[in-house]
């Protein structure tokens, strides 16, 4: 699982943070989203799914 | 790049939306469902009024309109009816749809006329600061209703029903799947299309009335909006904290701007 992270883009709602349903974000210390346990992420695009500011992505293929 | 995102204006974003304003999904959800039905850009017309939410316009990437405050239908209504061809889409909020523009909405939804309105309801006046509108629910608080309103709210969805309509969903920004589906259907109807879009307002609504975080928020939508047959399963006591969602109502009539048409073409000498 890619996920990509647009930070210009991110406005710190947390709505991605509070419905990822495998605790993989967060927010840093400048309030945007950031990826802690990349790993842990199961791909269900939830995140993207209501991101309003069209700021997280979730690739389930590998980058060529 | 996801196939939606050539929908919009990337130059223009980010958006000005607050951050965990719903708008952002109710407008992503209408560029999927125009690449869904891959919809010619340049056959498709998006007309707004005034509002945080008819914003959406100007970062969708086709012939636009950002008009006047509750004028969205009567533009939209020209535009079809000079070119009939045109996908006409109108984006518009709670206010702009149902308040200074309400007159304009049960006409163009009793003509029947082939467009497909999206409402963003936020239950709010967000861009003027959370004036209380013709949708905020009893009791809650606004800057013009400090003690909560006791104005008895519309029901858009029944509104459009009597007036005429002949496509009425609603959706969430919670529910951000399936809302691409009940737009896409809208669209594919032939006549007036309304769907209602329940979105939050964090900044000008919700923190007035103490409903948490943009998150909170959506989870509310998850608990009290649920599909239309759970609905009316339910009895008349248990359906005041409920609302349905999915299509709620389809019926068929003569569409506008094919019966006038029809009528240009009488009034011309062709009588076939
Ligand atoms: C003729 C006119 N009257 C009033 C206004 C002020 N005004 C701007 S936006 C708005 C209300 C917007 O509320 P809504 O349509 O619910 O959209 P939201 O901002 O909540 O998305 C008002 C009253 C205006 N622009 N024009
Ligand atoms: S005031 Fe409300 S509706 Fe307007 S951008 Fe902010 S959150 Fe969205």
């Amino acid at each position: 699982m890619i996920i990509k992270v647009n930070a210009r883009f991110c406005k710190g709602c947390n709505i991605c943070v509070a419905f990822c349903p495998k605790q993989v974000l967060a927010l840093d210390s400048m309030g945007k989203v950031c990826v802690v346990d990349e790993s842990a992420c199961i791909g269900c695009g939830q995140c993207e799914l209501r991101c309003p500011d069209f700021a997280i992505r979730i690739n389930k293929e590998e980058k060529a | 790049m996801r196939d939606y995102e050539t929908f919009f204006r990337t130059n223009r974003l980010p958006h000005i939306w607050c951050p965990g304003c719903g708008h952002g999904i109710a407008m992503k959800a209408i560029a999927k469902a125009i690449a869904k039905l891959d919809l010619d850009q340049d056959k498709t017309v998006i007309v707004s009024g005034i509002g945080c939410s008819s914003r959406a316009s100007g970062y969708m990437d086709f012939d636009t309109l950002h008009t006047a405050h509750g004028r969205a239908l009567p533009f939209a209504t020209g535009i079809k009816l000079a070119n009939p061809e045109l996908n006409v889409i109108v984006i518009t909020g709670d206010g702009d749809c149902m308040a200074i523009g309400g007159n304009h909405f049960i006409h163009a939804a009793r003509r029947n006329i082939d467009l497909t309105v999206i409402l963003f309801n936020n239950n709010i006046y967000g861009m003027t600061g959370g004036q209380a509108s013709p949708l905020t629910p009893v009791e809650k608080k606004a800057t013009t209703a400090p003690y909560g309103t006791f104005d008895r709210p519309f029901n858009p969805c029944e509104v459009a029903k009597t007036a005429g309509a002949t496509y009425i969903a609603r959706g969430t920004a919670f529910h951000a799947a399936p809302l691409v589906d009940l737009i896409a259907q809208g669209i594919q109807n032939k006549g007036f299309s309304f769907i209602e879009t329940l979105v939050q307002c964090p900044t000008s609504y919700g923190r007035r009335n103490k409903m948490g975080s943009a998150a909170a928020m959506l989870k509310d939508m998850s608990e009290t909006v649920i599909p239309l047959a759970a609905y009316n399963r339910l009895s008349t006591e248990e359906r005041n904290e409920k609302l349905p969602s999915g299509v709620l109502h389809t019926d068929v009539f003569p569409e506008y701007a094919a019966e006038y048409a029809k009528i240009i073409k009488q009034a011309g000498g062709d009588k076939a």
